[in-house]
């Protein structure tokens, strides 16, 4: 569904219409909104409210960004009201400075010193290989998927946009107003540890 | 980001992976990373993993909301469509 059938089905107040886009936006929107408020059930509202504010101002929404840009926006604004009410300051400020706490995406005990006479900073036990006919089993898409809750708010949140939903980097960093370097900080951070995830599965299962 | 022409190490390689696989490496870290890659096995390997960590998140289906909200959510838009 394109961006002005869309917009005309909700104009005309067709529910397929509005059933189709919650289906397609609920789960990324969840994840953001997550990102500013405490708990699962706070961050529910925050989507209900969000649909209820694209409800009431699709009538007067200009298409100068995409639908899916002022869906987004919109829910960052409640979510934000919200997360401030409840003083929760924390993720938003490691949205806004993913660099403030370094979190290398490889334990450093993995390589060797770095005043190693020969190979500094060279793998001191390299990644094993994986096995092939495991990796899309389900047990194995259930450890990224665990891996990928247990992540930060602002993590998960990238990487269910990047790599989850297939947005482009552009998209994400739209939707979650953070520079190109954050979001590519956050993904990388997320990326990295659920592959270090994977190969924890992985090693112990061997 | 990376100092000096030496080689790049595999502890600082691992770090630039995402804005590698991004494109987002200037044209020298580029070849140094293709170079170093091309030579050790464990940090190809590691790229690998990292290029199927992607895949499998992309395999993941994206959670719905519970029934039960979108259920809540249809009876909102009833709502406002009969104002």
């Amino acid at each position: 569904m394109d961006d002005t059938a869309a917009i005309a089905g909700l104009r005309a107040r067709d529910e397929r219409v509005f059933a189709e886009l919650m289906r397609m936006y609920n789960a990324s929107l969840l994840r953001v909104a997550q990102i500013y408020v405490a708990t699962r059930a706070v961050a529910e509202d925050v989507v209900q409210e969000t649909w209820i504010g694209v409800l009431n101002g699709i009538d007067r929404f200009e298409g100068r960004s995409s639908l899916k840009t002022w869906i987004f926006r919109i829910l960052t604004n409640i979510a934000k009201t919200r997360g401030q009410r409840e003083r929760r300051t924390v993720p938003l400020s490691s949205l806004e400075r993913p660099d403030g706490v370094p979190e290398p995406a490889v334990d450093p005990d993995r390589f060797l010193p770095l005043d190693h006479e020969r190979a500094p900073g060279h793998w001191a036990a390299k990644p094993e290989p994986w096995p092939e006919e495991r990796l899309l089993a389900q047990e194995t898409l259930g450890v990224v998927e665990a891996a990928i809750e247990t992540l930060p708010p602002a993590q998960r949140a990238v990487i269910s946009l990047r790599d989850l939903e297939g947005w482009s980097a552009e998209e994400t960093r739209n939707a979650l107003e953070i520079t190109e370097t954050n979001q590519r900080v956050l993904l990388h951070r997320a990326r990295s540890k659920v592959r270090q995830a994977l190969e924890d599965y992985f090693t112990e299962g061997g | 980001m990376i100092t000096g022409a030496e080689q790049l190490s595999c502890q600082e390689l691992v770090e630039l992976v995402t804005s590698y696989l991004e494109g987002a490496l200037p044209a020298a870290d580029r070849e140094r990373f293709d170079a170093h890659i091309a030579t050790c096995d464990g940090c190809d390997r590691y790229l690998d993993q990292m290029r199927a960590t992607i895949r499998l998140t992309g395999a993941l289906r994206p959670a719905d909301l519970a029934p039960n909200e979108e259920r809540k959510l249809l009876a909102a838009f009833a709502d406002w469509k009969a104002h």
